[in-house]
C-alpha cells in the first residue's frame, strides 16, 4: 500500500502525462451538448489530476468509476474547491490506467470500491486543487507585478481587489510557468468548511442528464465495425474444463462463425446477437469433475458450518481480540448464546456483464472496452490472457449499470472473455452474458454460520462478546494478490464482525476457515451484512432477555460515543420509537461502518398465515462527516436499503452439487417498488472528514426487520433472508 | 424476408429472422441503445419500449409481431429530454446507474398516456413491472407525480 500523499506531487514530466486510452469525457450541463473525447482534453496541465484551456475550460480526471454511487462526480468537485473553479466550466475525464499516478491508496491499483473512494482521495485532491490555485494566482502576481497576497479568487477568476484588476483562470493558463515543483500548501491553508461554494451544495451529479434519454453509453452499448457477438458456455464450477463437445446444432444456426474452446468454457462467435445466443444453447458440453466444488450442497454446506462454529474445540484464528474474552466470560454473572445464519446471494446488476475486445491480428496488442470498478486489473488480466505487457493494452471504461462489488476482481472473467474470443475469432468481438449466465456464473455474498456468546456481569452489563465465524473464503478467491498482501486476512468476509463503536471491554472474534470452491465476490456492505445480521440481531435479544429496552441497552454501550449516540437517538426520535402499533412493531439497529455512523429503524407487520413479512417504513441517520453532496448521501442511503431488503427478505442462491440452482428474476427475486417501504433519510451534518455513504445501509435492514418481528411476535429469526417458509416455521 | 415498421416515427426494416426479439433489432441493428437488455424474459423491464403508443417488453415482441407497427423507444420520447417525465427525473435526481432508467421513464410514459393523473396505488401498481437494482423507486413515485402535476 501506498500513501498518495507521498507519492506526489509529481515531477514536472509526469505533469505532461495524455488522457491516452480514453474514449470519453463529460461535460457539465450547458457547456456542450455532447461528450467529448479526452483527446480533446487541451490546455495547461497543472498536475496530473488538472488542465486548464485557453478558453477557460478545466479538465479534471476522476478516479472514480461510475456505478450510480456519484463520486465520479464528487471527486473532481473536491478537487475544483479548493482551485476555486467555475463548476460549469469543469470537464470530467475517467483517469488512465497508469496505477503509480491515480491508484486507491487503500488498494493500491485504480479501484472503485469499499465506499472509500471520497475518504481516501479527499484531502490529496484538496492539496492538488490549492497548488493549482496558488500556481494560478503566482502566475498572476507575476504578471501584475503585485504581491501574492494581494489576491484573491472568485470562481475561475484571479482578482486583484486594490486594482480592480482580474484574470480569467483560461487567460491565465495562456502564459502560466508551471513550477518544477509544486507549491507548498499547508493543510490550515486549505477552505474552511463555510467557505465551501461546491461542497455541500448538490450539484447535479455530472452524466445524469444522460440517463434520461438513453445517451448514456455502458460498454454493453460499444458497436465496432465488423464486430462479432459471442456468447460462452462456462463450467458451472469454477475450475472444471469442457470434457465433451457437441456443437454439430450450433454449427447449423444460420449466421454463426466459429465455436471456440476456452480453458473454462466454451464460446461461440456469430454476425448476430441472436445467433450467437442461440448456437451456445444448441452446444452440448460436458465438464471435467475435478474441480473442488463438485458435490458441495449449500444447504448441508450451512449445517456443516454451524457445527463448526458451535463446536468450541475447534479452535479459529483470531481476528480481533479486546481485553480477555476467556477470562472476563469466565466470571461473567450471566450468559447467554445463539447462532446466526446468511446464505449465498447474489448481485443482480441490471447490465449484465459484457464486455468488447479487439485483438491485432498477431496477438500483440488488444483494445477493450469495458465497464469496471477496477481499471487496473481489467488492463492486467487482458494483458495476462495475450501473454503480453500492459502497455500493449489500450482500455476504454464505461459508466456501470450497477457494480455492488461484482465488476472487479482481479481475473476480469467477463473481460477476458471478450478477449480470449476476439483473439481467436480474428474480429472485434462483444461478449454479452445473458441473465441466466449472469446468475449461474455467480460469484456470491458467501455463507456463513455465526455462533455467538455474551457475558453479562452482576450489574447487567454486557462485557464478554465471543463471535465464532464460519464462512465461505472471499477475498482469496476474489483477489489472491490482495489476499497475500492483506497478510491472508480475508477483510471482505470478516468486516464488522467487530463491535465497532460500543464499549464492550473484552472481545474475541475467531475466523473458521472454510472453502468450499464456490465462486464469491465482495457483494454491496461485505461482510458487515452477514456480520452486523448476528450482531445486532443478538444485541437486541441480549436486551429483550434482560428485560430492557434495545435502544436504552445500547445507548448505555455508547456513552463515550457521543457521534454514535446522537444518530441513535435521532433515528429514535424520528421514527417515534416508544409508541406502540398496532399489529406493528420497530426494530432498530446501529452500526460502525468503517467511520460513518448509521442507524436504522424498521416498521413491520407480519401476515402469520403465509409468513410473509411487510416492511411499511424505515428510518436512517447516517453521519458520514462533510457530505460532499448531501442529496446524494440522502439517494445513496435509500438505494443501500432496498439492496438491504432483499438480501434480508428473499434473495437466496441455493447450490447442489457445485451447481447454482436459480436462474433468472422469478427464482430469484429482488425488491420491487411495491414491496420497498417508505423511507426516511436524515443525513446529520458534521465536520467531521468524510467518510463513505455507498452501502452503509445495507448492512441495517436484516437486523432492523429480525429485530422488529421479535417486538411483534416474541420469535427471533435467525437465519437471513427471512423467507415466509423460515418465518413460519420461526412462529411454529 | 424483410419486415417493416417504424421506430420513433422514422421508417425502419429488418432481416432478422421471424422470432427475433426486437430489442436485439433495435439495439444492434437500428443502433438504438437507449433500450436495454436486463433479463430477456419480460421480468424486468428494462426493455420497455411503446408499441403503437402501448408499454411493451421489447424482448418478449418477435419481430413477427412488428410488421407495420409503430414503435417508439426512450430516444423517441423527446427530442431534447423535454418530456415531463425526462424534467421530472432530473428534478428528482432519479438515476443512480441509470441502465433501468429508459425503462422506468418509457413505463411511467404509458401510465401517463392512459391514467393522466394516477393516483400513488396506480403509480406503484404499474411500476412494480420495471426492476431497478440501485433501488431509486422513492423517487420514481415522486417524479411521476411531479411529472402528472406539471405535465
Amino acid at each position: 500500500m501506498t500513501d498518495l500523499a507521498t507519492r506526489l506531487p509529481v515531477s514536472r514530466r509526469q505533469f505532461m502525462v495524455g488522457a491516452a486510452g480514453l474514449t470519453f469525457a463529460f461535460a457539465l450541463p450547458g457547456v456542450t451538448d455532447a461528450a467529448l473525447p479526452a483527446s480533446e482534453r487541451v490546455g495547461k496541465e497543472f498536475n496530473p489530476w488538472l488542465s486548464i484551456a485557453p478558453d477557460g475550460t478545466i479538465t479534471i480526471m476522476s478516479a472514480a468509476t461510475e456505478m450510480g454511487q456519484g463520486s465520479m462526480t464528487s471527486l473532481p468537485l473536491i478537487l475544483a474547491e479548493e482551485l476555486d473553479a467555475d463548476w460549469s466550466r469543469v470537464r470530467i475525464v475517467p483517469v488512465p490506467p497508469i496505477d503509480r499516478l491515480y491508484s486507491n491508496p487503500a488498494y493500491g491499483m485504480i479501484y472503485t470500491a469499499g465506499s472509500n473512494a471520497v475518504r481516501v482521495y479527499f484531502q490529496p485532491l484538496r492539496m492538488f486543487g490549492a497548488q493549482a490555485r496558488r500556481v494560478l494566482l503566482d502566475n498572476a502576481a507575476k504578471r501584475w507585478g503585485v504581491p501574492v497576497e494581494e489576491l484573491t479568487t472568485e470562481p475561475s477568476v484571479v482578482v486583484h481587489a486594490k486594482s480592480g484588476r482580474r484574470l480569467g483562470y483560461g487567460e491565465i493558463a495562456t502564459f502560466a510557468e508551471i513550477p518544477d515543483k509544486a507549491p507548498e500548501i499547508k493543510p490550515d491553508q486549505l477552505k474552511k468548511a463555510s467557505a465551501f461554494r461546491l461542497i455541500g451544495k448538490d450539484v447535479m451529479r455530472i452524466e445524469v442528464p444522460e440517463k434520461v434519454n438513453g445517451r448514456a453509453q455502458f460498454a454493453i452499448d460499444v458497436h465496432l465495425p465488423g464486430m462479432l457477438y459471442g456468447a460462452v458456455v462456462r463450467a458451472p464450477v469454477e475450475g472444471a474444463a469442457p470434457d465433451r463437445i457437441d456443437d454439430a446444432k450450433a454449427r447449423a444456426v444460420a449466421g454463426m462463425v466459429k465455436v471456440i474452446r476456452l480453458p473454462y468454457g466454451v464460446g461461440v462467435v456469430a454476425e448476430t446477437p441472436w445467433a450467437a445466443f442461440e448456437a451456445k444453447r444448441a452446444l452440448a458440453v460436458t465438464w471435467t469433475r475435478t474441480a473442488k466444488a463438485w458435490g458441495f450442497d449449500s444447504d448441508a454446506g450451512l449445517a456443516a458450518f454451524t457445527a463448526t462454529a458451535r463446536d468450541l474445540s475447534q479452535p479459529g484464528s483470531e481476528w480481533f481480540k479486546a481485553g480477555d474474552l476467556r477470562d472476563a466470560l469466565g466470571k461473567a454473572a450471566t450468559a447467554m448464546d445463539a447462532t446466526y445464519l446468511s446464505d449465498y446471494a447474489y448481485h443482480a446488476q441490471m447490465e449484465p456483464l459484457n464486455a468488447v475486445a479487439s485483438v491485432s491480428a498477431s496477438g500483440d496488442a488488444a483494445e477493450i472496452w469495458t465497464g469496471t470498478q477496477s481499471p487496473t486489473t481489467a488492463h492486467e488480466a487482458t494483458a495476462k490472457a495475450l501473454g503480453i505487457s500492459r502497455d500493449k493494452v489500450k482500455l476504454n471504461t464505461f459508466l456501470m449499470g450497477g457494480g455492488f462489488g461484482r465488476r472487479g476482481p482481479r481475473d476480469s472473467d467477463f473481460t477476458v472473455d471478450a478477449v480470449l474470443l476476439a483473439k481467436q475469432a480474428g474480429r472485434p468481438v462483444k461478449v454479452m452474458w445473458t441473465r441466466e449466465d449472469d446468475i449461474q456464473n455467480g460469484r456470491f455474498r458467501p455463507l456463513s454460520a455465526h455462533y455467538l456468546r455474551a457475558g453479562m456481569d452482576s450489574s447487567g452489563r454486557l462485557v464478554a462478546w465471543h463471535h465464532r465465524h464460519v464462512g465461505d473464503r472471499v477475498t482469496p478467491f476474489f483477489d489472491p494478490v490482495r489476499y497475500e498482501a492483506n497478510k491472508r486476512r480475508d477483510g471482505i468476509l470478516m468486516a464488522g464482525t467487530e463491535l465497532g463503536g460500543y464499549d464492550v471491554p473484552h472481545q474475541l472474534v475467531e475466523q473458521l476457515y472454510q472453502d468450499t470452491g464456490v465462486r464469491t465476490a465482495p457483494l454491496r456492505g461485505i461482510g458487515f451484512v452477514a456480520n452486523k445480521f448476528a450482531t445486532e440481531s443478538f444485541m437486541d435479544e441480549i436486551a429483550r432477555q434482560r428485560g430492557v429496552d434495545p435502544l436504552q441497552f445500547r445507548l448505555g454501550m455508547l456513552a463515550k460515543n457521543p457521534r454514535a449516540a446522537k444518530i441513535v437517538e435521532r433515528v429514535a426520535a424520528m421514527a417515534d420509537w416508544r409508541r406502540e402499533r398496532k399489529g406493528r412493531a420497530l426494530g432498530l439497529a446501529y452500526i460502525d461502518y468503517s467511520g460513518t455512523q448509521v442507524a436504522g429503524i424498521a416498521e413491520v407487520s407480519l401476515d402469520r398465515t403465509s409468513g410473509q413479512i411487510a416492511v411499511h417504513d424505515f428510518w436512517c441517520t447516517i453521519d458520514c462527516g462533510i457530505a460532499i453532496q448531501p442529496d446524494n448521501v440522502v439517494a445513496q442511503s435509500e438505494s443501500s436499503i432496498v439492496y438491504g431488503l432483499g438480501i434480508a427478505l428473499s434473495e437466496r442462491i441455493t447450490i447442489k452439487d457445485g451447481v447454482v440452482q436459480q436462474s433468472n428474476f422469478y427464482d430469484y427475486h429482488v425488491p420491487r417498488m411495491n414491496e420497498t417501504p417508505m423511507m426516511h433519510i436524515e443525513v446529520i451534518p458534521s465536520d467531521n472528514v468524510p467518510t463513505g455513504v455507498g452501502q452503509m445501509a445495507t448492512p441495517l435492514v436484516a437486523p432492523a426487520i429480525g429485530n422488529a418481528v421479535a417486538r411483534l411476535a416474541g420469535v427471533r429469526l435467525r437465519h437471513a433472508p427471512f423467507t415466509p417458509e423460515r418465518v413460519k416455521q420461526a412462529l411454529g | 424476408m424483410a419486415t417493416n415498421f417504424v421506430v420513433n416515427g422514422r421508417r425502419a426494416s429488418t432481416d432478422a429472422p421471424p422470432a427475433t426479439p426486437l430489442l436485439w433489432v433495435i439495439r444492434e441493428q437500428l443502433k438504438l441503445t437507449g433500450t436495454k437488455f436486463g433479463c430477456g424474459t419480460g421480468l424486468c423491464g428494462a426493455c420497455t419500449i411503446h408499441v403503437d403508443g402501448k408499454r411493451a417488453f421489447s424482448c418478449q415482441t418477435q419481430v413477427s409481431e412488428i410488421a407495420g407497427k409503430s414503435i417508439t423507444t426512450i430516444e423517441g420520447l423527446s427530442p431534447d429530454s423535454s418530456h415531463p417525465l425526462q424534467k421530472a427525473w432530473l428534478a428528482a435526481q432519479v438515476p443512480q446507474c441509470g441502465y433501468c432508467q429508459s425503462g422506468q421513464i418509457m413505463s411511467a410514459a404509458a401510465l401517463l398516456k392512459e391514467v393522466p393523473k394516477p393516483t400513488r396505488a396506480q403509480i406503484v401498481d404499474h411500476m412494480s413491472a420495471n426492476i431497478c437494482r440501485c433501488g431509486t423507486y422513492q423517487r420514481i413515485v415522486g417524479a411521476v407525480e411531479r411529472a402528472a402535476r406539471e405535465g
